[in-house]
């Protein structure tokens, strides 16, 4: 086995060229695993966690939406720590993640590679469209994380390409994520929903994990709430939401499931579970907004 | 490959060691620090934890050739030369070690707690632990030792910072 350590961002791109077989290891949490089980025997191990780059973040504008750029290297526990508040649902699905070590070597660019289902850095950069930049030596390029996902473990990255980064647009609203598992610690999720509200674009964004082949959103739920909120001017005028609102918004949410059976749970498990997920969400979202939170982009009236 | 670390303030290198191996088996089967534990291989149990540059991860998820130049702390680097450090003291005092198969993983991240955080509660410290398994004790004195270890660290005015939003 050879082990390649490049130093900076651009030796990586070489390496992966040269080697489209080699196996990136960031922080290891996934491939170690795969390693000391014998389930993987690459011929190449190529260590990214020597890039400095990819361990940054910076705020940046994208197509004039106030955004954060995430290297792929940023481990779970500095998205806690240091963007709570910019992208509060993110922050909230990363302390769902294993444990402390766990998330003090986990990568969002190792959980986006892996592209498991249950992957819980999903729902939330679903919920709230972003993209994702790929990279290689022929060039990069940005995708929004709704085609990102191909099928269960695979994704749209060419063999040649790394993940650089993820661009988030920071929250103009409450934003919500919850995970079912066995206890609160070290659980892979039976199944995880993620909401966002964007009041400056009268928007709603979902994230569904551990659901489908593929993380996904529910988009008719988004446009059913949107339009719903839109119609009774509660964006502006925001009072407790009917219960024919939350119910249909969770119906909708576990109609864009497509679980299967598996240890974990059963696929009406999941559906169910959903379901409850959503309203359930999305009524502490909406508490939120009600309370009165000056959120930017839209100026209330008392 | 040959490997260079520095493991509780010393220079080390061990040779041989195949690519795909961790720093786990580093530390226990080339560089003679069998403190730290091999239990489940795969990040569940915690009795592997060290420090990797002052931060508590599993050593078994840790390829052996990323802590080429890095620094590593292990639970037979918490004592210096005569005191036991204040979470093994309170470890003794509590009596929070039974098997004593967890103990050194729970170590270093209560350790890592009790220096980040003065005076942790309840709660801090079952999330600080949420890592670490323990089969026989039922974890009651191991907060115990964890409470009495952040009480005395706090008395001695050297406990670290908290952290915090760094935005
Ligand atoms: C005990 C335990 C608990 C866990 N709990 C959770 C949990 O609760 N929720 C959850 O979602 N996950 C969980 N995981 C899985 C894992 O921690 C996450 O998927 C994590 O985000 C992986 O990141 P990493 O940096 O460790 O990836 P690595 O293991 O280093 O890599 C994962 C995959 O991504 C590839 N890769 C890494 N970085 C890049 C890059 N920049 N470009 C291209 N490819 C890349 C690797 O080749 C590999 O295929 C858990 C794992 C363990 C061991
Ligand atoms: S041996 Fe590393 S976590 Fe169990
Ligand atoms: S004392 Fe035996 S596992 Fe904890």
């Amino acid at each position: 086995m050879d082990f390649l350590r490049p130093a900076c961002w651009s030796e990586a791109l070489e390496a992966k060229a040269n080697h489209p077989d080699a196996t990136p290891v960031a922080g290891g949490t996934d491939v170690m695993v795969e390693l000391n089980f014998d389930h993987r025997r690459p011929e190449t191990l190529l260590d990214l966690t020597r890039i400095e780059q990819l361990r940054e973040w910076s705020r940046t504008e994208r197509a004039g939406v106030a955004s954060v750029r995430i290297g792929a290297g940023v481990p779970y526990s500095r998205l806690i720590d240091e963007l709570g508040t910019s992208l509060p649902g993110l922050a909230m699905a990363a302390r769902t993640v294993g444990s402390p070590q766990i998330r003090n070597r986990g990568t969002l660019g190792g959980n986006l590679a892996s592209a498991s289902p249950a992957g819980d850095g999903h729902p939330p950069l679903l919920a709230s469209n972003a993209e994702i930049e790929l990279e290689s030596v022929r060039g990069s390029r940005t995708i929004p994380i709704e085609e990102f996902f191909t099928g269960v473990k695979r994704s749209a990255m060419a063999s040649d390409e790394l993940v650089a980064a993820v661009h988030v647009p920071v929250s103009t609203g409450p934003q919500q994520f919850s995970k079912i598992g066995t206890r609160n610690a070290m659980v892979i999720a039976v199944c995880t929903f993620a909401v966002a509200l964007w009041p400056e674009r009268s928007g709603v964004g979902t994230g569904l994990g551990s659901a489908a082949p593929t993380p996904r959103s529910a988009p008719e739920a988004e446009e059913f709430l949107a339009a719903a909120l839109t119609e009774a001017d509660q964006w502006d005028d925001p009072r407790p939401l009917p219960d024919s609102i939350t119910e249909r918004f969770g119906e909708l949410v576990a109609q864009a499931a497509a679980p299967i059976d598996d240890v974990r749970g059963t696929a009406g498990y999941r559906t169910h579970a959903l379901h409850v997920l959503a309203r359930r969400t999305l009524s502490w979202a909406w508490d939120e907004y009600r309370g009165g939170t000056e959120f930017s982009g839209r100026q209330r009236c008392a | 490959m040959r490997l260079n670390l520095n493991v509780n303030g010393r220079a080390m290198t061990a040779d041989d060691v195949w690519e795909g191996e961790s720093l786990l088996y580093v530390l226990r089967e080339r560089l003679g620090l069998p403190g730290s534990k091999n239990a489940c291989e795969q990040g569940e149990c915690g009795s592997c934890t060290v420090y990797l540059d002052r931060v508590p991860v599993c050593a078994c998820l840790v390829a052996a050739g990323q802590a080429q130049d890095r620094e590593v702390g292990t639970v037979e680097g918490l004592a210096d030369e005569e005191e036991l450090a204040p979470v093994q003291r309170a470890f003794v005092d509590e009596g929070a070690v039974q098997c004593g198969f967890c103990t050194p993983g729970l170590l270093v991240a209560a350790d890592d707690l009790i220096n980040r955080v003065p005076e942790p509660s309840d709660a801090e410290i079952r999330e600080a632990l949420a890592g670490n398994l323990c089969r026989c004790t039922g974890y009651e004195k191991i907060m115990a030792a964890v409470r009495t270890a952040a009480e005395r660290n706090a008395g001695t005015g050297i406990s670290g910072s908290t952290g915090g939003d760094r935005e």
